[in-house]
């Protein structure tokens, strides 16, 4: 059961979308968002659509597993737009007992859902296409100017990493202490919510008892491997942008400089109305 | 041949904690350990091994007397990093001391941190990785490998450091019979072919056997120092504290006790084959 917990995927490659430097992909997720965001026409949503339907393409993940990603927030995407479709104000176009669809609801409820799936979808993207220590490492980079106000950088991508390297080992243990309770006749698949959260109280509290434990012995061990923060320290992999990297990041900073630009003057209305 | 490490009449004292009483876990202990031996150290549970083992590169600062690390006390803050270097340590637990998710990344840790430069790090960790055996697994996830597999990693991971000793404090002690087989004949070829200094910390008798000298520590005391044949003659003394001899001494004592007249004191597998051999040849 504890195997299927898939947080942030990796899915290994030699695309370009793997060999852009994390810092790119980092910022160009970003410069995406703001895309998004700002799109209010559907010629805005058709053309991010477009952009990631290309995205998707070079990174030759498989299209099936970006959807797959949508399944855990379906319940959200489905609540938004639901709520949008029946409780937005304007020209109505079906009503029946207390319920009134309008047609701005109707407009609402269709951007707010398509701008969920591809803001998940994005972001999926970047998570499927690099690998957990280069994204640690692109956003200790990118947040290094923060150093300069006493931000931790190095610290908190030093706990990334490290959280990240045990998420594996402690499901193992999960299971083993699962195991372990289950023999002794803990019962975790019967009952109510409620029953069933008490019965994991005797998993939880043996789990974290040796997560302390590690948590003490990596510490010590770290020490012995002469750890003393993040001054002066080197890197076995260095991050270094390329050609590609500059190009990527010229055409994404064109499009949210364009998507945002062109819906403050009203370039896709002119569009529809050309079109009619 | 010069002097790797030396304590002089050293004490740790463990302070009082809920539910358990205050405890002298050494109790002066002088020793000097010399630059390319391989010393093993055994005890019971409780003898004063690991806080022994701990106080080498300054994990734990001994409570009274100092200890050396080549020439270096241990309780000075600025030589801290410099005596880290040169005594590395492998603990018992190996999931519990690999820092990155990637076999190349862990290794490069403490190279990174002692600030060695990028070209510098690829060739240590791929030296380290190939004196351990382990050269082909560089782009690995640690915890998809054997227990083994990862204790040999950790000892890549010191040896990046490029350490004049290594001290394995029970590194061998969570490992299947294989895994630790691995990880002693690891240990052997560092010992042999770079001449690093071996401090191997374990309760498990036929380990001393590859070993120069062995260390015995009882109630955080030296009971017996000498070389494995000269301690493992001494059976009665060892059971005394608690300690058992390898399987081949105890072979020896019980063919002499039914009548053989064997030496009792061959270690190894291969000498003790050859001494019943040569005592049923009489």
């Amino acid at each position: 059961m504890l195997k299927d917990i898939t947080l942030g995927q990796f899915f290994p490659g030699n695309t370009l979308a793997h060999r852009l430097d994390p810092r790119t992909k980092l910022l160009v997720t970003v410069l995406y968002i703001v895309a998004l965001f700002s799109a209010r026409s559907l010629w805005g949503y058709a053309l991010l659509a477009l952009v990631l339907a290309i995205s998707v393409r070079v990174s030759r993940v498989k299209l099936r597993s970006l959807l797959r990603g949508l399944k855990p927030v379906l319940f959200i995407i489905a609540f938004t737009a639901i709520l949008n479709l029946f409780y937005t104000p304007g020209r109505t176009l079906v009503s029946f007992w207390t319920l009134r669809i309008t047609y701005e609801g109707m407009r609402t409820a269709v951007t707010m859902m398509l701008r969920i799936m591809l803001l998940i979808m994005g972001t999926f993207l970047l998570t499927y296409t690099t690998s957990p220590i280069r994204l640690t490492d692109g956003m200790e980079s990118l947040l290094s100017p923060l150093k300069r106000i006493k931000l931790p950088v190095h610290e908190l991508a030093m706990m990334m990493s490290i959280s990240l390297r045990f998420i594996p080992t402690l499901i193992e243990e999960t299971d083993k202490i699962m195991s372990a309770q289950k023999a002794r006749g803990a019962d975790f698949e019967s009952g109510n919510l409620f029953h069933r959260a008490k019965a994991l109280i005797p998993m939880l509290v043996p789990l974290f008892i040796s997560a302390f434990r590690r948590a003490d012995e990596l510490a010590t061990a770290m020490e012995c491997r002469c750890y003393h923060g993040g001054e002066g320290r080197t890197k076995l992999n260095v991050l270094r942008y390329e050609a590609r990297d500059y190009l990527v990041l010229a055409f994404f900073l064109a499009l949210a400089v364009g998507i945002v630009a062109s819906e403050k003057l009203g370039v896709p209305a002119r569009l529809s109305a050309l079109l009619v | 041949m010069s002097t790797m490490l030396k304590t002089e009449n050293i004490a740790f004292f463990y302070p009082a904690r809920e539910g358990e009483e205050a405890r002298l876990a050494l109790n002066g202990v002088t020793l000097a350990i010399e630059r390319g031996s391989f010393v093993v150290v055994l005890g019971h549970n409780g003898s004063g091994k690991s806080t022994l083992a701990k106080t080498f590169n300054a994990v734990l600062l001994p409570t009274g007397g100092t200890v050396y690390v080549d020439g270096m006390d241990t309780a000075d803050e600025q030589l801290l990093l410099e005596i880290r270097r040169r005594v590395g340590m492998v603990f018992q637990n190996p999931d519990n001391q690999i820092v990155a998710n990637v076999v190349e990344e862990d290794v490069a840790f403490a190279p990174e941190n002692l600030g060695v430069p990028t070209e510098e790090i690829r060739r240590r960790v791929d030296d380290a990785l190939a004196a351990v055996g382990m050269a082909k697994y560089v782009r690995h996830a640690p915890h998809l490998l054997s227990g083994g597999q990862k204790q040999r990693i950790a000892i890549a991971g010191v040896l990046a450091m490029q350490p004049d000793c290594i001290v394995l404090d029970e590194a061998t002690a969570m490992l299947d019979p294989i895994g630790r087989r691995e990880v002693l004949a690891a240990i052997e070829t560092l010992h042999r072919d770079k001449g690093i200094t071996v401090i191997l910390i374990t309760h498990h008798m036929n380990e001393a056997e590859h070993a120069d000298r062995v260390l015995v520590l009882n109630d955080g005391k030296l009971a017996m120092d000498g070389t494995p044949r000269e301690v493992f003659s001494r059976a009665d003394e060892l059971g005394a504290i608690g300690l058992a001899v390898p399987d081949t001494v105890a072979l020896l004592r019980a063919l002499r006790e039914g009548g053989l007249d064997v030496a009792t004191d061959a270690v190894t597998v291969e000498a003790c084959s050859e001494e019943i051999a040569r005592a049923l040849a009489h």
